[in-house]
């Protein structure tokens, strides 16, 4: 029999996903200073702790309405680039899920696809581009076959971003300079995943 | 780093209460970080919006008032603000005109805007954006964010919105902007870096007796790093790359614009060199202004825009204006 998972289950998703960020801000932001603009950590933080404290006040009954309502409120939290394109992915995905209760991880994954695809529209990246997209693409890619080859990828995808030369955002700038670096965006995304294998494994 | 602040946390909304108790012709939402004319809507009137992140004072918010800017959005220091703020603003400065937006060309911001523009289209306000893109220091390809808009900013902000104070409908405004940014260019010189309060050291290392040609208004790097020059070789260095990327057969509008930190004296010496550098490049300069207006913080330096204006241009610059940072005519 499948396994499949409520609303509960993404909010404490969402809850892991905002601990796990103020655990690694620092060192969030210490990636974008070597690149960016030291502040993705900061942004971050300020985005998921917002969420962490609207879905502690009232969660939504189904698993799509809790990736719609964190979703949005990133957009209205975090500015940057980070806001709109963490908030896409999260509330596409949740939109993908519609109105079902419970969701099974084919079913997440395929969400997760939708919204991954979002992101690479709106910030027109692709993978290779040393972006958020180059751990998300691989770990979307995985969670069909179980959580932790999601999160496994997600961290492989984000190691891998290290060699890369940045062609987006303000990373773009630098061109060869930031060739050596590991892109603070591929980085948080891992986090995500990471996230989602620690709730899953209970 | 000494710095004249309480806590780095508070920096914006310190600022923004400090420029609305000198300010009472502006309307300040401090928590919601949106700044408005206190007399919006005008009746009629095409309302502009522009917003950013924080450290480049006065823009945005400096630039709020009649024949400008009818509301702008300061984001985080240099973080682009949330939809939220946009939408906030464009609501309280539309009179059913429709309202521009004034955006420059950084992934961050353009995202926020493109956001803002759908929920603000949702909510019945007709809405247009111009991107602002005038820095030649980079290259522009299909495979990056593309120019970064800097000191033209001013330029797109000052025009259109006397465009919009003499009745023109939101079409014409719209076109007007993007006719400024086709026709506008710059190139900026760092001598040192920024500090951002929330880091507290150097954004990026610029060695002493070092120059960075080409920088951004965020500590971003240019073109090149070189051996500090005088304010002539830097005159000529900064123009060069301006008239490489733009022949004006027209009269231009000088910027000449200081990054934070560096005197007023300097600005006006270097201004002499650029005036000098043009003179013998055959560019005639039909109005200059002299100022830090498009800041990063402390960073010392400066930047030249200039914009290849026609008698309309012209006329809508020497327009009446009446905001914090720019204030003439009438």
């Amino acid at each position: 029999m499948t396994e499949s998972y409520g609303a509960a289950f993404v909010v404490r998703w969402m809850e892991a996903a905002a601990g796990a960020v103020e655990r690694e801000a620092g060192r969030l932001t210490e990636l974008d200073s070597a690149i960016g603009d030291a502040d993705h950590g900061a942004n971050l933080r300020r985005g998921f702790a917002a969420v962490a404290e609207e879905l502690a006040k009232e969660p939504p009954g189904t698993p799509g309405a809790v990736l719609v309502t964190a979703g949005r409120l990133l957009i209205s939290t975090v500015g940057g680039a980070s806001g709109p394109l963490y908030g896409t992915l999260l509330r596409r995905a949740g939109k993908e899920l519609g109105e079902a209760g419970e969701v099974t991880r084919d079913g997440l994954a395929r969400a997760l696809a939708a919204g991954v695809a979002a992101v690479g529209q709106l910030g027109g990246a692709a993978p290779g581009d040393k972006t958020m997209l180059d751990a998300l693409t691989p770990a979307v890619a995985a969670l069909p076959e179980s959580f932790a080859a999601a999160r496994a990828a997600a961290d492989a995808g984000a190691a891998a971003t290290v060699p890369l030369r940045a062609r987006k955002g303000r990373a773009g700038y630098l061109g060869e300079r930031s060739v050596g670096h590991q892109d603070p965006g591929a980085t948080s995304s891992a986090l995500l995943f990471a996230a989602l294998e620690e709730v899953a494994a209970g | 780093m000494r710095m004249l602040i309480n806590v780095p946390e508070t920096v914006v909304e310190d600022g923004l209460r400090g420029l609305a108790a000198a300010h009472p012709e502006l309307t300040v939402d401090v928590e919601r970080r949106v700044v408005v004319r206190r007399d919006a809507p005008v009746a009629g009137k095409v309302a502009l919006v522009s917003g950013g992140g924080s450290g480049h004072e006065p823009l945005h918010a400096g630039f709020v008032g009649p024949g400008m800017l009818d509301g702008a959005c300061p984001g985080a220091v240099f973080t682009s603000p949330v939809p939220d703020q946009m939408v906030r603003a464009a609501a309280a400065v539309d009179s059913g005109a429709g309202v521009l937006f004034v955006v420059k060309n950084y992934t961050g911001d353009v995202l926020n805007f493109e956001m803002a523009v759908e929920l603000a289209e949702d909510e019945g306000v007709r809405v247009a954006t111009v991107l602002v893109d005038d820095d030649v220091a980079v290259t522009d390809s299909l495979y990056t964010a593309g120019r970064r808009g800097t000191g033209a900013t001013l330029f797109v902000e000052k025009l259109a919105g006397a465009a919009a104070d003499e009745g023109a409908p939101l079409e014409r405004v719209e076109a007007l902007a993007r006719r400024v940014v086709a026709r506008s260019r710059s190139f900026g010189v760092a001598l040192s870096s920024c500090t951002t309060p929330a880091k507290g050291s150097p954004t990026f290392d610029l060695p002493p007796g070092e120059l960075e040609l080409g920088v951004g208004i965020h500590g971003e790097p240019g073109r090149e790093r070189r051996g500090m020059m005088t304010a002539r070789e830097i005159a000529e260095i900064a123009v060069d790359a301006v008239l490489d990327d733009l022949r004006p057969s027209d009269p231009v509008l000088l910027l000449v614009n200081g990054m934070g930190g560096t005197p007023l004296l300097e600005l006006y010496g270097f201004n002499a060199e650029v005036r000098r550098v043009l003179d013998a490049r055959r560019v005639p300069v039909a109005r200059t202004l002299v100022g830090n207006y498009v800041t990063s913080l402390d960073m010392a330096g400066a930047s030249v825009t200039v914009c290849a204006a026609d008698e309309e241009l012209l006329r809508l610059w020497d327009a009446p204006v009446a905001t914090p940072a720019l204030r003439w005519g009438r």
